[in-house]
């Protein structure tokens, strides 16, 4: 396949028409999860099962005046949304959905992905601060210092992968995962018995990472009126609201390559990008039912958890697998 | 339009005619490069509000990224966008909020440089780079892998271990510089 314009095109367009249709339909899979668990019906009056809700509340996002503050730093005001959009699309370029499908596979994969990840935290700041809003500015403050805590577990767990792999290629990442379940990152191995724990530090990584429940500090509603995006309105929420849930789609796909075998089936039969998909979801799934079941913590708990706990547990993990690698 | 113009414009988009076009491509997107290194730069020299100042450098720092990547150095890229942007930038944006000096906008005492010589001096500067630039005869060094990480790890801890030592010395007096200035502020 040779690298044409219709090529980079259809990958441009493929991406971010994935990102929307996943925000807008997460959206509504959220909603209706929410009031299934709280025992309420949630959306379901446009279109069977509420399906016309996403469509709806897009057209009234985009018709919407957009209304920057007074006194607001509109350059940055303006600037944010877009910037908490960018590193969720451009992630999707390398993340391989199966063994072909995949715009742009590259050696350095994982990389990738959080070094535009960590555009988001400056997305963030620049929103609170450029709104003028002193719970947008506290929010931001809180929702980045979060973001910087728990990347670093994150960042020790993936080295320990890897380390135990020797690649940063996601899709020679699922390839040495390739055969079932029991090849998959996720079960301890014998030189890293600790893979199950690395898996949930990922997870609640991943979790908080997303700024999402029980983690919401960032837009904690009872006492931050909505967070980092308080001032915004029309489209401008719209696209932090797309890039959260793009976000939670990489979120989910990471950790779908790096421990459950990507595109893999638990059995080794029939590899497809319909097993991705179905991991995904699943994972997704699971976040969407945490949320809306566990109480929100406080940001003490929540960096001590991190700095506390993950860390020295992946430091240790870390420590130990470089060790045992050496033995065997 | 003439038959042979529709075949171009089909081959354009579809077969090797991308090819006829990639130097002209490759540049333009090197200007863009350029220009978003040097209009960050600049942002971030002549903003008046501290954040904007910071957003300026962040600009910078992508497109110096993007001009690592473009040098065939992905992981070097990567590693800007991770550490520049994602740590200093974030890190220096955080420092702002917390100090908050966004209304208290004073104009620091002007040094020496600033005025006649400031601009004369930039003037040398800059006649001497592009002097050097232009008489300067650039080899084209074979390109030797595609910047693997495990070989960049192996020279970094081999060949060239001692550089690796010296810039974790720089990281030290950093701190070691933040500590004094932090001890000072407390006995005020």
């Amino acid at each position: 396949m040779s690298l044409t314009i219709l090529n980079v095109v259809i990958a441009v367009v493929i991406a971010i028409a994935f990102a929307a249709l996943n925000a807008a339909y997460l959206v509504w899979a959220e909603r209706r999860g929410a009031g299934r668990i709280q025992r309420r019906p949630g959306p379901n009056v446009n279109g069977p099962l509420g399906l016309l809700q996403p469509p709806a509340d897009g057209l009234k996002l985009m018709t919407k005046q957009l209304v920057i503050p007074g006194g607001a730093d509109k350059a940055l005001f303006v600037v944010a949304p877009v910037l908490a959009m960018v590193p969720a699309i451009m992630s999707f370029v390398t993340i391989p959905f199966s063994e072909n499908v995949v715009a742009r596979s590259m050696n350095i994969g994982v990389l990738m992905i959080f070094a535009f990840a960590s555009l988001g935290g400056m997305a963030i700041l620049f929103a609170g601060w450029g709104s003028r809003n002193k719970y947008g500015v506290m929010a931001a403050v809180r929702a980045v210092s979060q973001n910087i805590s728990y990347e670093i577990p994150m960042l020790i767990t993936v080295i320990t992968i890897v380390m135990m792999t020797g690649t940063m290629n996601l899709k020679e990442l699922v390839a040495g995962q390739s055969g079932g379940i029991w090849n998959w990152n996720l079960l301890p191995s014998l030189s890293s018995p600790l893979m199950p724990v690395a898996f949930l530090i990922f997870f609640v990584c991943t979790l908080a990472e997303t700024n999402r429940a029980p983690f919401d500090l960032g837009e904690a509603e009872s006492e931050l009126v909505a967070g980092f995006h308080t001032e915004y309105g029309s489209m401008g929420f719209g696209l932090f609201f797309m890039g959260e849930y793009a976000n939670i789609v990489i979120g989910a796909s990471l950790i779908t390559i790096l421990f459950l075998g990507g595109w893999g089936c638990p059995l080794g039969l029939f590899p497809s990008v319909w097993w991705f998909l179905l991991k995904i979801y699943l994972l997704i799934f699971s976040f969407i039912w945490i949320r809306w079941t566990f109480p929100r913590t406080t940001i003490y708990g929540l960096l001590n958890l991190s700095w506390k706990i993950l860390i020295p547990i992946s430091l240790f993990n870390l420590l130990l697998t470089a060790g045992l690698l050496k033995v065997f | 339009m003439n038959p042979s113009d529709t075949t171009t414009i089909i081959g354009f988009f579809t077969g090797d005619g991308f090819a006829g076009y990639a130097d002209a491509i490759a540049g333009i997107v090197f200007l863009v490069m350029l220009a978003t290194t040097l209009v960050g730069g600049i942002i971030a020299c002549t903003a008046e509000r501290l954040v904007r100042a910071v957003a300026g450098l962040a600009l910078s720092f992508i497109g110096v990224a993007a001009i690592y990547y473009y040098l065939n150095s992905p992981f070097v890229a990567m590693m800007q966008m991770l550490i520049y942007v994602g740590a200093v930038c974030v890190t220096i944006a955080f420092a702002i909020m917390l100090a908050a000096p966004e209304d208290t906008k004073k104009n620091g005492p002007s040094g020496p440089l600033s005025g006649p010589l400031g601009l004369i001096t930039a003037g040398l500067v800059t006649m001497g780079m592009t002097g050097l630039a232009v008489n300067t005869t650039f080899s084209v060094l074979p390109k030797e892998n595609m910047g693997e990480v495990k070989l960049i790890g192996i020279e970094l801890l081999t060949s060239y271990s001692m550089v690796f030592e010296l810039v974790s010395i720089v990281l030290l007096i950093a701190i070691i510089g933040s500590l004094v200035i932090a001890r000072h502020g407390r006995s005020k």
